[in-house]
């Protein structure tokens, strides 16, 4: 198949590549951009492991063509930092013991990154209702409750400094 | 001991910033710089003699750099010695769907698979055997010419005697316990690279639970020694048995990157993964018990098969298991156990979290409440009345030597609200009660050998950094972090200064791998050992320079004091530079092998089944069942296990509520459905595992029996309470609507069934 060139903003960096018009979000981030973070743990996109940010939605990326996304602002696992300090999603999910084999853990902290920015506290019931499309056969949920829930506190606590702040 | 700084302590994973900036590497994440793609084809025959492999068209494909078939590899391999029936690719027969025939390496996935397409084999179909109960009748068409029946192992035992066991019991039971297969579904899919370096050496990274297995097996089967293979573990994306043997696609791309001269990567389509198995067998338990009725347990006898598939795998183990493992929970005066492992035309089935014992422990626990209600006995009071007292040897030889099942029982019983709401629940509601146990390693190794079965090293050099080279496989559970506890605690230093090179055959020493929980047991106490060598070789000059005994001195907050605060006081960097005088880098090493007394009986499979230490869980599980629908609904889980001591609560949490849910999967909605060999459900979206909608959150108790073997009393906790999830919740079942069921996964369709049944009898009762 011929290749076609395209632009992919990813985690705020445009990156020009060329590409097989058929090619999934994923493999674009894996293989041409080295971004390994997002993961394939099926072949028919019932497990979550891929999940990115597209304008700050959570969606799949092993059923996204690359390039239908030239105008969308991606943001995958390795973006979630900013300058080195770590989202207190991935905080959360550092000390709650969230991440145990840390396979579905990228998809799990994409989709609870969209819920916190939507919903900053949530109840017990609508994270379970959030993560319901992520699938982790290592915790059994219970520590990625606990990390959800101690990551929207923090964000919670956040806000009032900043807002304290600018006061 | 003392008070402690990091043991007990929770604390976050050391790898656990890599997993969270997405910036770990696992084995699919490795590329190197001229890699090429590989792929497997795989038998559509359930059973087949294959007359011939063309593979001509395929080689010719520009494009493809090499293909194999058997005849490239034909050396026979299997985990057990006794077990050597597999070739990487099939040599004369293929013996399931899926079975691996040939293998591609090619610049690209696509050409990969094309090549795959232009391979011509050809098959001659032999009948083929699915029922276990059918296969172990045949007489012909055998999937293994030396098994005969399709038989690949029974054995039988008998402990004390049964005959007068059941005479002495006022209320004896028997029934049929089925359970279907289940596989461990790690979200991580095999992937193997196999890099044939310039130097005619072969470095393979793979996601393994075993690499030193892993390593030895390549060697056979590749013709190449050892000493020039290296097997490197990177992160493994949960393995829960599955990546607990050799894999085929871990010798297909080592035998292609030999035979290409190339770097060669084959990663498993989830597809290939549920075909790949080696997960729990389907069951069929077959339980006699007897009780007194004051309620203590005088028989219990148990026919077990196990339908394997079609190659052994750890298969005598795995029915091993489920017989030995009858005992040590309860104290049992007389067993018998009569198990088979069956060979069929499927995937071979093999070690899955609570290796063997899950399905008979959900026969059991299930029967011990039958029989309660038989005897009018509270189940959890029948419990009680049935404890080991321990220390204690059990008559099968199992030596029991911490017992914290006491404990377990209680604190659920209370957390639970047990005594309030059995019956009590209200309509459609109920509660369920459950234990479990499991072995902290296997005391005696796969390979029998005299060498011990982890070794250690500790260096410490100038930058008084501390480097432990550990073989232990890290695959999710804690492992490395354990070890950097161990070593920051015993040095007195945080535990930022410790790093952590393990599971890799160059550099680190021989661990048998993270199969039978034997990591915290086995290489903590390896572990424990160096660090503490480390500690006498740092502490005796210091020692010397003040004219003190090393026994007076204390390593705690990165200095060296006196214990009774007389005087000593120095940095761990002085204390370093002062013991490297005139010795250079300081090396320490330990190692663990079980003591003698732990390694059980002499009797025909005795080798199974005995562990240094056993840990114990307790469950109560709440449901709700939909009488309408059949649905059950998991509401409340408290789970208490007994882990000796709780190195890491964090993680020793985490390892209980996943065990809990893996075993609530299998209860209620996991199994692998067959069609004539083919796998009707092998994606997520068929084979449905618990999401976050059908599981609640999983209250865990830590209970600390303290063993006084385990590394600093530590003992296993990643596997024990997984059994009991499965029982709590058909117990609880029978508690909402009255109805018990034998077969799981206990599906809307099977209660629906049995609430029938049950009306309809109660209908003819009233006529």
């Amino acid at each position: 198949m011929t290749k076609e060139l395209i632009r992919l903003k990813v985690n705020g960096e445009t990156h020009e590549l060329a590409i097989a018009p058929n090619k999934l979000l994923l493999d674009v981030l894996r293989e041409d951009l080295g971004l390994t973070g997002s993961k394939r743990g099926c072949d028919d996109s019932s497990c979550g492991c891929c999940t990115v940010l597209i304008d700050g939605m959570p969606m799949l990326s092993c059923v996204a063509l690359a390039t239908s996304y030239q105008d969308a602002e991606i943001t995958t696992v390795e973006g979630l930092a900013r300058d080195g300090e770590l989202d207190p999603v991935q905080e959360a999910f550092m000390s709650w013991g969230g991440a145990q084999c840390g396979f579905c853990t990228p998809g799990f902290l994409m989709t609870t990154h969209a819920l916190l920015e939507k919903n900053p506290d949530p109840t017990l019931d609508q994270v379970r209702e959030a993560l319901a499309s992520n699938i982790c056969r290592c915790t059994g949920y219970t520590q990625i409750y606990e990390s959800v829930l101690a990551a929207a506190q923090k964000i919670r606590e956040k806000r009032k400094n900043e807002i304290a702040i600018s006061k | 001991m003392g008070e402690m700084n990091v043991i007990g302590k929770r604390m976050a994973m050391t790898d656990a910033r890599a997993k969270v900036t997405g910036l770990g590497r696992y084995a699919d994440d490795l590329s190197v710089p001229g890699m090429l793609y590989g792929r497997i084809l795989h038998s559509p025959h359930p059973h087949a003699r294959i007359r011939s492999v063309d593979t001509l068209a395929a080689e010719a494909l520009e494009g493809v750099k090499a293909v194999a078939t058997g005849r490239d590899a034909p050396t026979p391999y299997g985990i057990l010695p006794i077990g050597h029936d597999e070739r990487v690719l099939a040599l004369d027969k293929a013996r399931y769907i899926g079975d691996n025939v040939a293998a591609v390496a090619a610049t690209s996935p696509e050409i990969a698979e094309e090549a795959l397409r232009l391979i011509r084999v050809d098959y001659e179909p032999l009948p083929a055997w699915f029922d276990p109960l059918e296969s172990m009748k045949a007489e012909e068409n055998w999937i293994h010419e030396k098994r005969a029946h399709n038989i690949e192992k029974e054995y039988h035992h008998h402990f004390g005697n049964v005959d007068e066991g059941f005479a002495q019991a006022d209320f004896v039971l028997e029934d049929r316990y089925y359970c279907g297969e289940v596989t461990h579904a790690a979200m991580e899919p095999h992937s193997t690279l196999a890099v044939w370096e310039p130097n005619e050496r072969l470095t393979v990274y793979s996601s393994t639970q075993v690499p030193f297995y892993l390593h030895r097996t390549l060697s056979a089967v590749c013709e190449m020694p050892m000493s020039r293979i290296r097997v490197v573990k990177p992160l493994v994306g949960g393995g829960f048995g599955g990546k607990s043997e050799i894999i085929p696609l871990e010798v297909a791309a080592s035998v292609l990157a030999k035979k290409a001269r190339r770097p060669v990567k084959i990663t498993y389509t989830r597809e290939e993964v549920f075909y790949a198995h080696r997960g729990r067998p389907i069951t069929i338990v077959d339980l006699k018990l007897g009780i007194t009725k004051e309620g203590r347990i005088t028989a219990a006898q148990a026919r077990i098969v196990q339908d394997g598939g079609a190659y052994c795998g750890y298969g005598p183990v795995t029915v091993l298991y489920s017989g030995a493992l009858l005992n040590a929970l309860y104290d049992i005066p007389n067993v018998k156990f009569d198990g088979f492992r069956v060979l069929t035309n499927k995937p071979a089935c093999g070690a899955m979290r609570g290796h063997g014992t899950v399905n008979a422990r959900f026969a059991f626990e299930s029967m011990l409440d039958q029989i309660a209600a038989r005897a009018g006995l509270d189940p959890v009071e029948l419990r009680r009345r049935n404890l080991l007292k321990a220390p204690c040897t059990t008559p099968n030889g199992l030596r029991v030597t911490s017992y914290g099942l006491p404990e377990c029982i209680e604190r659920v019983a209370e957390r639970s609200g047990w005594a309030e709401k059995r019956g009590k629940l209200g309509k459609g509601r109920g509660i369920g009660f459950a234990c479990s146990h499991y072995v902290s390693g296997a005391a005696n190794p796969i390979i029998r050998s005299n060498m011990p079965h982890t070794t250690v090293n500790i260096k410490i050099d100038r930058d008084a950094g501390i480097t432990v080279y550990s073989g232990a496989s890290e695959i999710g559970q804690g492992s490395d972090t354990m070890h950097v506890q161990i070593v920051a605690e015993v040095l007195g230093v945080r535990p930022e200064r410790v790093n952590l090179v393990a599971a890799d055959t160059e550099l680190t020493p021989v661990d048998l791998g993270s199969y039978s929980s034997r990591v915290t047991f086995m290489a903590g106490n390896a572990c424990l050992n160096a660090a503490r060598n480390m500690r006498a070789q740092i502490l005796g000059p210091v020692a010397r320079q003040f004219d003190c005994e090393t026994d007076d001195l204390e390593m705690r907050d990165e200095t060296i004091v006196s214990k009774n605060g007389a005087g000593v006081s120095m940095s761990f960097d002085d204390a370093v530079a002062l013991a490297m005088v005139g010795e250079g880098a300081l090396v320490a090493k330990g190692t663990y092998a079980p003591p003698e007394q732990a390694r059980g009986g002499k009797f025909k499979g005795a080798g199974v089944g005995p562990s240094p230490s056993y840990s114990y869980s307790a469950q109560a599980v709440e449901v709700k069942v939909d009488r309408e629908t059949g649905q059950v609904k998991v509401e409340r889980v408290v789970a208490a296990h007994d882990c000796g001591r709780a190195l890491n609560p964090l993680t020793v949490d985490g390892q209980v509520q996943g065990s809990v849910y893996m075993g609530m999967g299998q209860a209620v909605q996991e199994e692998m459905v067959w069609r004539e060999g083919r796998l009707m459900n092998p994606s997520f979206l068929e084979y449905r595992l618990p999401t976050t909608l059908e599981t609640p959150q999983i209250e865990s108790i830590i209970v600390e029996s303290i063993d006084p073997e385990g590394p600093f009393g530590a003992k296993e906790a990643g596997e024990g309470s997984l059994a009991a999830a499965i029982p709590a919740i058909a117990n609880a079942i029978y508690d909402a609507v009255g109805v018990r069921i034998t077969d799981v996964p206990i599906t809307p369709e099977r209660v629906l069934a049995a609430l029938r049944a049950k009306e309809e009898a109660e209908k003819g009762g009233a006529r």
